[in-house]
């Protein structure tokens, strides 16, 4: 129980996937114009990293291991991705036609959002386990989903401040998430994995 | 409800910001001739040095944005920023570390988003962040207290012009160990095998210089209390901090002592005053609301705890400060009161089925 607690604390603040690793800036940047698109989108991006990185976990141990094809991993986790990704996009635009909309484009995105790959490679080299690999993914996607909605509510607020012109739009949201970044890096050594 | 009685003419002065500004200066001069008494000129004259920067960064920015200079500059909030800066930094820290970070502090967290009032993250907590990953030597040798250099009977500290010189020229005075060494945190969070107790019998610092610090908190306290008293700050903010982390310090300090620190020396040691009193309550970068207030003071005090217990740095209000500056707008849109005559908001995600 504490080993997977441990893995939360480290996917989630100490080795966040946005802001310490540096993973997954696109919909970090694209979608955090409004707090209620970032949350969709969290909400989204949750269900496709925790999903994904368990498919690719079971991909990777019962189909590459057994016949030495390692190699090919990349490629199959795209598929894997890409997949799943497919799969929210049916399920979102049948439960929730509105979030589809608002969500738009980012939605067939998160296949190139390159956290779900990230995530899906870190976990078998880093975790090993069934279980493990689904607390990584849920853990990645909580930490995603963390930095995104608190980033978004901080730029409604920029967004009418009296910024210098040559800063304004995503130049000083650039700056802003190097700033979250910075306060990150205090959580550096609570946890080790 | 008891009513009051005043004569007329019922008339309230306009608070503005110079005079909260202004007020926070003054609340904040104990805690420096304190901090002078008890480590030295060092400062003192980084105090100076950084308020002299903070306010030419200031006056060149606004000329930069062709804004009227003497209305900007006669806030003070420039100065306020050099002087918390000022105190944050290790006494004999080099010129050039509070150039960098007073650069920091106010061109880049306060004047790229527009000046006072629109500023995210608290300016001075930016930069000494910045300050303690980029130079971590600099910014965790410390000054001794002077109860521990020599006999304790004296007033011993390293003599003015040794200490300007060390500053600006980095000219080091002969007897320069001896006025240098760990604070309290640094020795608790590197105690190695030891037991706390082994720790405050142990290590000089503990056992003869903390009460430099306790001094020092209190000073800080009491200018707190002054700014409360003026109304300047509600109680909110300092009041959750201070009750969080010593509430969760007793807890842990209850469950097993030898591995953690007692409450009141979390409440004493470091920088926790300081924060909870005049960084934390910065009005613009903290949670608006009252009830968002206390929820972001729990955040701070928690955070405090966790990274100086389980962190790998010893004090930690600069990054509790600033991981809830960042939280401090969506606090914001969950904690906002309900006015009168109307139905509570309702927020969240509005695209459901």
């Amino acid at each position: 129980m504490t080993d997977y607690l441990l893995i939360v604390i480290s996917t989630v603040l100490v080795n966040n996937f946005v802001l310490v690793q540096f993973l997954g800036l696109c919909p970090f940047m694209g979608v955090s114009n409004k707090l209620e698109t970032a949350m969709g989108m969290s909400l989204a991006t949750t269900f496709v990293l925790t999903l994904s990185s368990v498919c690719s976990y079971l991909a990777f141990t019962y189909l590459l291991q057994p016949l030495d094809l390692e190699f090919l991993q990349t490629i199959t986790f795209i598929l894997v991705i890409a997949v799943v990704v497919q799969f929210t996009e049916m399920v979102v635009r049948k439960t929730s036609p509105l979030l589809y909309k608002v969500l738009g484009i980012f939605l067939p995105l998160i296949t190139t959002n390159c956290a779900v790959l990230g995530v899906a490679l870190l976990n078998i080299k880093k975790v090993n386990g069934f279980i493990d690999s689904i607390v990584y993914g849920f853990g990645a996607a909580v930490g995603f989903s963390l930095a995104l909605i608190l980033f978004s509510a901080m730029r409604e607020r920029i967004a009418v401040a009296d910024v210098p012109v040559p800063f304004q739009g995503a130049a000083i949201g650039m700056v802003t998430a190097g700033l979250m970044s910075l306060a990150f890096m205090g959580f550096t050594g609570l946890v080790q994995i | 409800m008891a009513l009051i009685h005043t004569s007329s003419p019922h008339l309230h002065k306009a608070v503005n910001a110079t005079d909260v500004m202004r007020l926070v200066v003054l609340a904040t001069l104990p805690g420096l001739a304190a901090m002078t008494f008890f480590f030295g000129w060092g400062t003192l004259i980084n105090v100076i040095w950084a308020c002299l920067l903070a306010v030419g960064f200031e006056a060149i920015i606004i000329k930069m944005r062709k804004r009227p200079l003497g209305f900007y500059l006669k806030d003070y909030s420039a100065l306020v920023t050099g002087l918390l800066l000022g105190l944050a930094l290790p006494p004999f820290a080099p010129w050039w570390v509070m150039v960098v970070g007073v650069f920091v502090a106010i061109v880049i967290a306060k004047h790229l988003y527009g000046g006072l009032g629109q500023n995210p993250f608290n300016p001075a907590m930016v930069a000494y962040a910045l300050l303690l990953i980029s130079f971590p030597v600099v910014m965790t040798s410390w000054t001794q207290p002077f109860l521990m250099v020599d006999d304790g009977q004296s007033w011993n500290v390293m003599g003015f012009i040794d200490t300007f010189k060390l500053i600006f020229a980095g000219i080091e005075p002969p007897m320069i160990d001896s006025f240098s060494g760990a604070t309290p945190l640094d020795a608790m969070r590197h105690r190695g095998g030891q037991t706390t107790e082994e720790v405050w019998a142990n290590v000089p610092v503990l056992a003869q210089g903390m009460g430099a610090w306790h001094a020092v908190s209190a000073a800080y306290f009491m200018g707190g209390v002054f700014l409360i008293y003026r109304k300047v700050l509600t109680v909110h903010t300092p009041l959750a901090i201070l009750a969080t982390l010593g509430g969760v310090a007793s807890i842990f300090y209850a469950i097993d002592p030898y591995q953690f620190a007692d409450p009141f020396f979390h409440l004493t040691a470091g920088a926790t005053m300081l924060g909870a009193f005049f960084i934390a309550t910065d009005p613009v970068t903290s949670a608006t609301s009252n009830k968002g207030k206390v929820v972001y003071g729990i955040g701070i005090g928690l955070l405090i705890f966790v990274i100086r217990d389980w962190g790998g740095y010893p004090d930690a209000v600069a990054f509790a400060v600033l991981l809830m500056n960042l939280s401090a707008p969506f606090i914001d849109q969950y904690t906002q009161p309900r006015s009168y005559g109307h139905a509570k908001a309702k927020r969240g995600m509005k695209g459901g089925a």
